[in-house]
């Protein structure tokens, strides 16, 4: 099977360890992952903060880049997220149908990570290995938007050494939520404050999400206080197959 | 209609509390430097976010009643027209007058002239979103006629000589100890060995309030629905206060925005099992009074409906925005919104606060406003709302009708046009890279306004040696 990989593009010029990881665990299963070059971002920034009509140019190259493909796959639900409930939205509301409608057929082929494993290649198991204490804080767009359920914990569960403790609150919001960080700085800060003190309530040494928006939020936060728990993404522990993550 | 109709009146600027005078950031900075409201609230929405999803969880049926109410919702929306004509038959027929009102100033004109016809100076109100949207109590006062809150909570607020902060629950602001106080300060003849016990606290003002209910001879409330079919108005909630002013007094004037009709009796029974299971997390709320214009001997013997617009027709032309309509004042979005949560009801500058606060007021005065920018679009109260209004997406779609400063536009313009092609993306990573000569031990700690509002309180990592792409092309 021959799949896209969406990188994002925040895990493209931020987080490329993201960007392997995932590679590594598609090609481990035996997928053949393929790297459209064309790709840069699914414009969610731009839509949610108000410039729908500048987006509308990402939509269209991120329609025309991935068209070609019967599976998109994207280590990120929120970046799925707007694939799905956005691009033919913007693209309407651009005045084009035509686009919309290939929008809207890209976003069935596209898939976050955890949704493919389970739900398009069936496993559970992916041959991980990552012994440390973990918490996992499930992101509000893979959550609500994608509605992904327990698909990341099934995941987790299999990973060998690991030891998953729960999240208190798992399902409140980190406080990210894109520009909100920085035009409500006071107020994201105050829900960072909360989500941290569960993450440490829990004395894990790293706390797992499978958006690295999201992470870059919390493990912010988390650096900022020097409390060495690390973030990582939930594709970088399903690649790890020993102690050395 | 379309967006691009224009020319609908929305609630005018200058009288009632929709307008707030400042920002939401600013204002919630203030509040979120009260550590005294922060637990206020924690703790109350958090006892009330409990309660609702145990009795939601009780109903096997609780999606299929949400689709139910979103369905009867839509179809009242779309027929307006002729069903607010029908109330005003049947309201007509049984001996009650209906007024139409156009905007908040005119409503209170024609409550004020109302209650001048029965030369009363002292009116008793249940607890109305519709009245406190127009400031009806404000005009009273500068007409000389006192209106008396007999909801406990609307009390706290009116004594307190303060603004709501809830849908529901108007003082969830205060803890037990601050209401005590502002009992001692501003009930005449309260007991000074008053503790702040609950009980003793709604005690205080029973005794209160009975004088009022027992001599006051003009009573003002909202409607929680208007049945077109039989003209009957309803009013639901948990004290009896309520049902004390709609059952005591001669003449009773309900003020009620046009929204709040629904086609039948029949109706009630979807929204008689959402309303209080979201709202205060009840099977059944304690009260629900129902009345149909006047019944001789019976009850107040003079009836007026005034229906008010205040902007609501406006927010019927917008298609994307129109459905912020058929909320039904629960308050289940707001307690379980992280922001609101944090940042308070006053932030929010409206009487109508937290997720359903930003989409509506907006779309009510027409104005330009952060608002719809308060929330990380976390989607919570989508999940909650028991009409399923699409909060979240209509964020999303007031942001884009809003006014951008031109610096960020500009910003945003040069993202777009950089990210629009893969080969000026690339660039854009090299010059990104630059980042990793502020950076120290692979964090960035501070950047130039108004990034800086992000490393204020977290780092960001230094941007990496190499990009994915890079890594993809080498490999
Ligand atoms: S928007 Fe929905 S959840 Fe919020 S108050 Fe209205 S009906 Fe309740």
């Amino acid at each position: 099977m021959r799949v896209a990989l969406f990188v994002t593009c925040l895990a493209d010029a931020m987080f490329p360890d993201v960007g392997r990881a995932t590679v590594a665990v598609l090609e481990r299963l035996g997928v053949e992952v393929v790297f459209p070059p064309g790709q840069t971002c699914c414009g969610q920034m731009h839509v949610n903060t108000g410039y729908q009509r500048q987006a509308a140019k990402l939509v269209r190259n991120h329609v025309d880049v991935f068209e070609p493909y019967d599976y998109v796959v994207a280590p990120s639900g929120s970046c799925v997220g707007s694939v799905r409930h956005q691009h033919a939205m913007v693209a309407r509301n651009a005045g084009d149908a035509g686009l919309a409608d290939r929008a809207q057929s890209v976003a069935t082929r596209t898939y976050e990570l955890s949704e493919f494993l389970i739900d398009v290649l069936g496993v559970e198991d992916v041959g991980a290995a990552y012994p440390h204490r973990v918490t996992y804080h499930p992101t509000c767009h893979s959550l609500r938007m994608l509605r992904v359920g327990d698909k990341p914990l099934r995941l987790l569960r299999h990973v060998r050494g690991l030891d998953l403790v729960e999240l208190p609150d798992a399902d409140q919001c980190c406080g990210f939520g894109g520009t909100f960080a920085v035009k409500n700085a006071d107020t994201s800060t105050a829900m960072l404050a909360d989500k941290m003190r569960s993450v440490l309530s829990t004395r894990a040494e790293a706390v797992c999400a499978g958006d690295s928006s999201c992470l870059m939020h919390i493990g912010g936060g988390l650096s900022r206080l020097r409390t060495g728990v690390r973030p990582i993404h939930l594709a970088e522990i399903l690649a790890s197959t020993g102690s050395a993550g | 209609m379309s967006q691009t109709f224009l020319g609908m009146p929305h609630a005018p600027a200058g009288v009632g509390h929709l307008h707030g005078d400042r920002p939401f950031p600013d204002a919630a900075r203030d509040a979120l430097a009260n550590t005294q409201l922060r637990r206020n609230l924690g703790h109350a929405t958090a006892t009330i976010r409990a309660k609702r999803a145990s009795v939601v969880g009780e109903l096997d049926d609780w999606e299929e009643l949400r689709l139910a109410g979103e369905a009867l919702k839509a179809y009242t929306m779309a027929h307006l027209d002729r069903l607010l004509p029908q109330l005003e038959a049947a309201v007509t027929a049984r001996g009650g007058v209906v007024h139409w009102a156009r905007d908040a100033t005119e409503a209170n004109q024609i409550v004020v002239d109302l209650v001048r016809a029965t030369g009363t100076d002292e009116v008793v109100k249940v607890k109305s979103m519709a009245t406190a949207e127009i400031g009806l109590n404000e005009a009273l006062a500068a007409a000389g006629i006192a209106a008396v809150e007999t909801d406990l909570a609307e009390l706290i607020v009116q004594l307190g000589h303060d603004e709501p902060s809830h849908i529901l629950v108007p003082a969830i602001h205060r803890n037990r100890a601050e209401i005590r106080e502002i009992f001692l300060r501003e009930m005449p003849g309260v007991d000074p060995e008053l503790t702040d016990e609950p009980r003793r606290l709604a005690m205080a003002a029973r005794a209160h309030l009975r004088a009022k209910f027992l001599t006051t001879k003009v009573a003002i409330s909202g409607a929680n629905f208007g049945i077109a079919e039989t003209g009957t108005i309803t009013v639901v909630e948990s004290e009896g206060n309520g049902r004390m002013c709609l059952t005591l007094p001669d003449t009773l004037i309900t003020v009620m925005g046009i929204e709040k009709v629904v086609p039948t009796w029949t109706d009630l029974e979807v929204f008689l099992q959402l309303l209080p299971r979201s709202s205060t997390g009840e099977r059944m709320n304690p009260y629900t009074s129902t009345w149909t214009g006047v019944t001789p001997g019976d009850g107040p013997q003079t009836f007026h409906l005034v229906l008010v617009d205040n902007g609501r027709t406006a927010v019927l032309a917008d298609p994307a925005g129109r459905s912020a309509l058929h909320c039904i004042r629960c308050s289940a979005c707001l307690n379980v919104c992280p922001v609101y949560e944090r940042a308070g009801g006053h932030a929010y500058g409206s009487v109508y606060p937290g997720p359903i606060g930003a989409v509506l007021t907006p779309q009510l005065t027409g104005a330009a406003t952060s608002l719809p920018y308060a929330s990380s679009l976390c989607g919570a109260c989508f999940d909650a709302c028991p009409v399923r209004i699409d909060i979240p997406s209509m964020l999303v779609h007031l942001r884009s009708t809003q006014p951008h400063p031109a610096t960020e536009r500009a910003a945003f313009e040069a993202v777009a046009w950089t990210m629009a092609s893969a080969g000026r993306f690339r660039l854009g990573e090299r010059l990104l890279r630059l980042g990793r000569l502020i950076a120290r031990r692979g964090r960035i700690r501070r950047l130039p306004p108004p990034l800086s509002a992000w490393t204020d309180t977290r780092d960001l990592p230094a941007p990496p040696q190499q990009t994915f792409r890079d890594w993809w092309s080498a490999r």
